[in-house]
């Protein structure tokens, strides 16, 4: 293409644009473009002794890695952290946001209290469950008069750090819902009540096709945050944890190799795996959206 | 339809029974986490865990106990400082940006705009391992900037951004034009005050989600003294182990301030958070 001639206003736009843009590109290409490529140059370096110099290796981080099935468990602890938080925090949400749309009394009162765990720091709110989850004294085992060992027991302690993930989620679910049903034009509701349709047929014939691209979004963004969740796992899980190899995710082994261990190698190796993982699921995710979502 | 307002009566009722059984479960682990707060830790192990009210005597001396062993005053001071400057950082950067990208016409803009949209597509702890090193090459290790450090920039708030500055009318800026403001102006008198909303969403959005950070200030700031109140609560449960009472009551400590300004603007918090959530 043959390079225009910028005209003088032109080139002052220029000038402005790119001193606007200027930082924020800087920051981007030193905070995250360098670690990228640094990240995949490291998980090729083994990591010298007490964390010091870079001898590069080849791929063999990534065969000890790949052979090792404490990564694997970790993949499947993971996957099976967000086949609990996902599901069920999306569903549970849908049902209490199309409640909280109609008018009723207490709305807001609601809204304020489903939200509350958003504002809470996930290492206090991990701390309180784990409390609650205490096999001797816990509430929860207090209440149903059980002797349930809630995270020692590796058979459990997946379920209930999931619903810890369910817990603290289904707020933000749930705002980002209102807003996609505020959004249908109230014409629909009308004319199927003029049919009438029962509330439970207009959920399933208007608002459930018309609230697809907001439950896509919903549930895209839920999965990639299940699959990086660390900080359940790290303050409800003690390091003498017998089920901590049942429970650990993906990121927690990346944070115990990178930063407990000293081992960045291997860290940028495991990670580098995740980074790998969570591209497979984002293009299986794009395909469903095609499948499933109706635009209008 | 006697019948009909019968039925609406007791789907109302029944949708308040699913909302309450909801609240229910929101809120017992924060009631729960208070009262065992004031409790010793002989009552709150040993006494029925409905034995709510301890003899009319709230034990207040757990609180006094965290408060004293962890300095929270200073742990409140450098949570303070990082959400502070990582809200500025990203409203400040992000604006600049956004308006560029949404307003202004430049060689290269859809290259470095496709840039931003690839950081947003990647996971975050990618980063973490070279930041770390950078951190520490800089001798940031245990100082507010290391923890600013990463919030720096944000690929999200100056896409979020973007789409506010696109949504303003066009007319405006002309007639800016006309008046004989240049674009530096123009930006700085009358189109970044129209962005105001955005701007409150996401400063809003960067100082919930830096309050939750628990690996970052982990990893950069190991000392008690330079740490923020998550990471604190990780070496507290390390420290406190199977006292609960206390442990508890650190956890209210931590929890407390960002629930009070919640409680004020709640308002903002959840349309500043459903606004530019809905966008990420």
């Amino acid at each position: 293409m043959a390079k225009k001639k910028m005209t003088a206003a032109e080139k002052n736009e220029a000038k402005w644009g790119w001193a606007f843009v200027t930082p924020t590109m800087l920051g981007l290409i030193i905070l995250n473009f360098y670690p990228i490529f640094n990240t995949a140059w490291q998980s090729l370096c083994k990591t010298g002794d007490f964390g010091k110099g870079n001898i590069f290796v080849g791929f063999s981080n990534y065969s000890v890695a790949l052979a090792n099935s404490e990564t694997w468990q970790a993949l499947i602890n993971t996957i099976k952290y967000a086949i609990i938080e996902v599901p069920f925090s999306v569903v549970i949400s849908l049902v209490l946001a199309v409640f909280l749309n109609r008018k009723i009394a207490g709305r807001s009162v609601y809204r304020t209290i489903f939200f509350l765990p958003m504002v809470c720091a996930p290492a206090a709110v991990a701390m309180v469950w784990k409390w609650l989850y205490n096999q001797q004294f816990g509430l929860i085992n207090n209440v149903f008069h059980s002797n349930v060992a809630w995270i020692s027991d590796p058979k459990i302690a997946w379920i209930a750090i999931g619903i810890i993930g369910v817990w603290s989620i289904i707020g933000y679910n749930m705002v980002l819902f209102i807003s996609g049903l505020q959004e249908i034009p109230g014409d629909y509701y009308e004319a199927a009540e003029i049919d009438g349709a029962t509330g439970i047929k207009q959920f399933f014939n208007i608002t459930i096709p018309l609230l697809s691209p907001t439950t896509f979004f919903i549930v895209q963004t839920r999965v990639i945050g299940a699959l990086t969740v660390f900080d359940l796992m790290f303050m409800v899980m003690d390091k003498t944890n017998l089920a901590l190899q049942k429970v650990q995710s993906i990121v927690y082994v990346f944070y115990q190799y990178a930063f407990t261990n000293g081992n960045k190698g291997y860290g940028a190796t495991i990670v580098m795996i995740l980074l790998v993982f969570i591209m497979i699921v984002t293009v299986i995710l794009q395909a469903c959206e095609k499948k499933f979502v109706f635009y209008n | 339809m006697e019948s009909v307002r019968m039925k609406q009566k007791v789907t109302q009722v029944l949708i308040h029974c699913i909302l309450i059984f909801f609240s229910f479960i929101m809120i017992v682990p924060f009631a729960w986490m208070i009262l065992t707060a004031l409790k010793t830790n002989q009552q709150a192990i040993s006494v029925d865990p409905f034995y709510i009210f301890p003899a009319g005597t709230w034990h207040f001396e757990n609180f006094s106990k965290v408060w004293a062993s962890y300095n929270f005053l200073i742990l409140y001071k450098n949570t303070i400082l990082m959400i502070f400057w990582r809200v500025v950082c990203a409203c400040l950067t992000a604006t600049m940006a956004g308006y560029a990208f949404g307003r202004l016409k430049f060689p290269g803009k859809k290259f470095l705009f496709s840039l931003v949209l690839v950081q947003m597509m990647v996971p975050a702890q990618i980063f973490i391992i070279p930041q770390y090193l950078m951190v520490s090459k800089l001798g940031w290790l245990n100082t507010c900037a290391g923890l600013v450090f990463p919030g720096a920039v944000t690929a999200f708030g100056t896409y979020l951004l973007k789409t506010g500055y696109q949504g303003l009318p066009k007319d405006l800026e002309e007639a800016a034009g006309i008046d004989g403001c240049h674009i530096g102006q123009k930006f700085y008198k009358i189109m970044m005050p129209l962005t105001k909303s955005s701007m409150v969403s996401l400063g809003i959005f960067t100082a919930v989600f830096a309050f939750k950070d628990l690996m970052w200030p982990m990893i950069v700031c190991t000392n008690s003294q330079t740490t923020t109140l998550s990471a604190a609560l990780a070496k507290m449960q390390g420290q406190y182990g199977s006292d609960y009472p206390t442990m508890m009551a650190s956890a209210v400590l931590a929890v407390l301030p960002m629930l009070i300004i919640y409680i004020i603007f709640q308002k903002q918090f959840v349309e500043g958070i459903a606004t530019s959530g809905g966008k990420l």
